[in-house]
């Protein structure tokens, strides 16, 4: 079941001669083709004007065969980060992690510690849950004090012909062809959304965000 | 409009502490009433993916460096990493070294990789947030965003977005399902 995943991500690395190019799936060879490699993030305006919405994917390239045995994994973390005054230092992290069939979720709430090892706030932070939703079933979605979760399988959203940009960086190509073939059509991804009021995440115009996968240790 | 926002947001944080101070799950019904054991939470976890802005590392960052740079805090990312995407642009795009030239944001290489170096994704709160709209830039990353393109235009264009015309659009267009209008938005998996 693992395997076609595997030899599509090996397709795609031998490709590219590992210039992975993607959003970020397989970005480096310590995550490429694992259970912590980040595919996409995303951050817009929710259909209720007053918030704002996070996407976090992971796990690209499952093939529709693959997708009802993809699970996250309970060992990774996955924190999203908000930089609420511009100095790309995290002010608010939600946290979300699986078990048993649920995604956990906690915070917003300010990180324990700086730098690049984590504890999850379970003690101390506002504490969310939703049950994963299967493949085929219809989206399973918790409201709770205004803030929406979701977690499970979903299309990747990104697209991008990415074997001839590999073409192209290899020299056996020196430009895109048109119309050009989206190599991710018909792949899933493992997402984790969050929508919450944008009054909770920071008072100025902006926020920096970004996602940070983390694994137990 | 703002501060209403505000004191929700307040009210919404007073009652999801009350919340978690009765119990762990109000809302899941007989799941959370049975005796269930909290799970494991304990433990530390330490980084090894992060991303900010599409595609940065699998561009700009060496293949020596990829696993380095999933690794370092977006704050250091500027000063370990601005100069090594600047030789990167500039070996993909041979026009950037001339730091006179620029491209469509009219940033030369130095501005841009500067910009770009602190992996970070900018999402307004008071306004349309999008990679790239043909208006705004940058303010955001909407699932539809076609951000390869705009990448590809900001790296190969030049000022006008004319430089290199066969390599500033890959030619996909979009995505090969539509996304829903609401809550959880990405399109159901193939």
């Amino acid at each position: 079941m693992k395997k076609s995943k595997i030899l599509i991500g090996a397709a795609v690395i031998t490709m590219a001669g590992f210039f992975a190019i993607a959003a970020d799936h397989i970005d480096a060879p310590a995550v490429a083709g694992g259970t912590s490699d980040i595919t996409d993030i995303f951050g817009f305006q929710g259909q209720n004007n007053d918030n704002i919405v996070f996407v976090a994917n992971v796990q690209g390239l499952i093939s529709p065969t693959d997708t009802d045995n993809a699970a996250f994994d309970e060992n990774v973390l996955v924190e999203f980060n908000i930089d609420n005054n511009g100095d790309a230092i995290a002010d608010l992290v939600i946290q979300a992690t699986p078990r048993d069939g649920k995604m956990y979720f906690f915070g917003p709430i300010a990180p324990s510690q700086p730098g690049l090892n984590s504890v999850i706030l379970a003690d101390t932070a506002v504490q969310n849950e939703v049950d994963i939703t299967a493949y085929g079933a219809s989206a399973i979605i918790e409201t709770n004090n205004g803030m929406s979760f979701f977690a499970g399988p979903r299309d990747d959203p990104f697209y991008f012909d990415f074997f001839r940009f590999g073409d192209i960086i290899a020299g056996n190509e020196t430009m895109f062809s048109s119309p050009g073939t989206d190599s991710f059509a018909g792949t899933n991804v493992m997402s984790i959304v969050v929508e919450l009021p944008k009054a909770i995440v920071g008072s100025g115009d902006s926020v920096n965000i970004w996602v940070e996968s983390k694994r137990k240790q | 409009m703002k501060l209403n926002n505000i004191k929700l947001g307040a009210i919404a944080l007073l009652v999801s502490f009350s919340a978690v101070n009765c119990s762990n799950d109000d809302d899941n019904g007989p799941t959370g009433t049975n005796g269930t054991t909290e799970p494991n939470f304990t433990g530390v976890y330490a980084q090894e993916d992060q991303m900010g802005r599409p595609a940065i590392n699998t561009v700009f960052v060496s293949m020596g460096d990829k696993d380095t740079f999933n690794v370092t805090l977006p704050s250091n990312q500027g000063a370990a990493f601005q100069t090594k995407f600047q030789t990167k642009l500039e070996a993909l795009n041979p026009a950037h070294a001339d730091p006179m030239y620029t491209n469509a944001l009219g940033f030369n290489a130095e501005q841009f990789t500067g910009a770009l170096a602190t992996d970070v994704l900018t999402v307004s709160l008071v306004g349309t947030t999008t990679f790239f709209d043909g208006t705004n830039v940058l303010t955001g990353r909407t699932l539809a965003d076609d951000v390869i393109s705009t990448e590809l235009l900001l790296i190969f264009g030049g000022p006008m977005g004319t430089d290199n015309p066969g390599l500033t659009d890959d030619n996909v267009d979009g995505n090969d399902k539509s996304f829903l209008a609401s809550f959880p938005y990405l399109a159901t998996p193939h």
